[in-house]
């Protein structure tokens, strides 16, 4: 297997472990700063404004006073709330965001650490943001802050579901846990995604509409993984005020933003792994060097992220029955039906 | 010392302390939550032991599915959730028989551990453990597997049953 380009640099030592974690965290914050830009000034153009325009050049630098002002605030610790879980859900809820990003595969010669399971790991580290969202809402103290965090729960378990389902499927059909092995089988030109059925003959037009309807569910069910509208119940702020982080502020509270962030990149990162070809350029062998990997890898993931910040500014929220059955009437048959036939293609072709 | 055996000390430091701490705290909240790195340095020993699959079944098991339970549990009767533990029968006999029935516990496994010639057997390197697991589990526990899979279904069923019933 090709080896991490930093361990041919620096060897096997402590250099190139702390640059291993180092890089993922700086594109994070990069990261984190432009999805707040986007989110600022893509809601201000779907509502025909401006948005903010006097930090900077058309605004460009207004998440940098955000997270400016966020440091500056004081840190409130509520009387009646649980102080030491109270400041460690943050913390927590980080963790689960960030821990995705050790097996992310950003081109084919860096990923942090390649896992044999980097699919099912990248899926399981995800528990973490909810037991810090339970940790956060319980400790508060704060009946909003408890609603929020079990609305936000139980909506996270029953989503986990048909995304479970969408992952087994990806797994049948690369016959591999790995990503970079998956990654390596869609190679060749954007009809080799899986989104299009993965590599194979003519024939695998029977099953593209599988894939197609197992990349819609993968998508809306991260949608409701991260919280987002149309699935930001445990947040409504017409019901329960901001739901499980009401009582955070300053750093505390931008750390469960910031959590929130990482998770959408995550979750749109491992969309466009399974169904978009994670860093493989989408004209064959044309552009794909590892430089050209990495911003393809990017700017698909950023692509299904702005889709996320679009739908948010499009859609009104879902009622919690309503939550529930999409993803237990709809999106759990929908994705058993697509299992069974992507297993059934897998094991044909 | 090599790093091997710094992230062990680390990782088994986690899961004692934390153990400990789900052991001895007052609060059932506490006790809930210091679960969270009992699991997660178990899971971590796994990774150490190259088992990569059960480390994160271990996570994804008992982190994102049993834990939550607990908690959902212990916060849903949140009359108990502020109560304070304390047991309160325990007394001179008691803490008697319980201190010499540890020291014997404790005695015996120091003098088997002392006394026994433990063997490392080399055991070969496997690239990824997930496919040996699936050959087993379709081959030599394909029983095992069917029975589980079919008491998952009961639970499910039977779930569904009882939360239908209103």
């Amino acid at each position: 297997m090709e080896q991490n380009f930093l361990y041919n640099w620096f060897g096997d030592g402590v250099i190139t472990y702390a640059l291993l974690v180092t890089i993922p965290l700086v594109f994070l914050l990069i990261y984190a700063l432009v999805a707040i830009l986007g989110e600022l000034k893509i809601a201000s153009w779907v509502q025909d404004r401006l948005g903010p325009m006097r930090t900077g050049w058309k605004g460009v630098l207004q998440p940098l006073a955000e997270v400016i002002k966020l440091l500056q605030k004081e840190d409130i610790v509520p009387d009646a709330a649980n102080k030491p879980l109270f400041n460690l859900a943050p913390y927590v809820m980080f963790t689960g965001a960030f821990g995705a990003f050790a097996a992310m595969p950003f081109a084919f010669n860096f990923v942090p650490a390649h896992l044999n399971v980097g699919l099912f790991y990248i899926f399981a580290i995800g528990a973490f943001s909810v037991i810090g969202i339970v940790m956060g809402g319980w400790a508060s103290n704060n009946k909003y802050s408890l609603l929020g965090a079990m609305r936000g729960v139980s909506q996270m378990v029953s989503y986990e579901i048909p995304i479970a389902l969408a992952i087994l499927a990806i797994a049948a059909l690369a016959g591999s846990l790995d990503l970079q092995e998956i990654i390596n089988q869609q190679g060749g030109g954007f009809w080799n995604w899986n989104i299009f059925g993965g590599y194979g003959s003519f024939w695998k037009i029977l099953v593209i509409p599988f894939t197609l309807s197992l990349f819609v569910i993968h998508f809306v069910g991260g949608l409701a993984e991260t919280n987002r509208i149309p699935f930001d119940i445990p947040e409504g702020e017409s019901e329960i005020v901001a739901g499980y982080h009401t009582e955070y502020s300053g750093m505390k509270f931008a750390m469960f933003f910031f959590a929130e962030y990482a998770n959408m990149f995550t979750v749109s990162a491992i969309i466009a792994i399974c169904f978009l070809g994670g860093w493989q350029s989408p004209f064959g062998d044309f552009l794909n060097q590892p430089a050209m990997q990495a911003f393809w890898f990017i700017s698909k993931a950023c692509f299904l992220v702005f889709v996320q910040i679009w739908l948010r500014w499009t859609l009104p929220r879902l009622r919690v029955d309503q939550l529930m059955y999409v993803s237990w009437k709809v999106m759990t048959p929908l994705a058993f039906v697509c299992f069974v036939a992507i297993a059934v293609w897998s094991m044909l072709r | 010392m090599n790093w091997y055996n710094i992230v062990f000390y680390l990782f088994a430091l986690i899961v004692l302390v934390s153990a400990a701490g789900v052991v001895f705290s007052r609060k059932m909240m506490y006790a809930a939550f210091s679960l969270l790195f009992t699991f997660f340095g178990v899971a971590g020993l796994y990774v150490l032991l190259n088992a990569d699959f059960i480390a994160v079944t271990q996570i994804m098991v008992y982190i994102g599915g049993i834990l939550i339970l607990i908690i959902f549990g212990v916060m849903l009767t949140s009359k108990f959730t502020d109560l304070e533990i304390k047991s309160g029968t325990t007394g001179t006999v008691q803490y008697v028989l319980a201190g010499i029935s540890t020291i014997i516990v404790a005695a015996a496994l120091i003098i088997m551990y002392l006394n026994v010639d433990w063997v490392q057997n080399p055991v070969p390197e496997l690239e990824s453990t997930v496919k040996p697991i699936g050959i087993l589990l379709m081959t030599k526990y394909f029983l095992a597997f069917q029975v589980a899979a079919i008491l998952l279904l009961l639970a499910f069923i039977g779930a569904a049953k009882i939360a239908r019933r209103k």
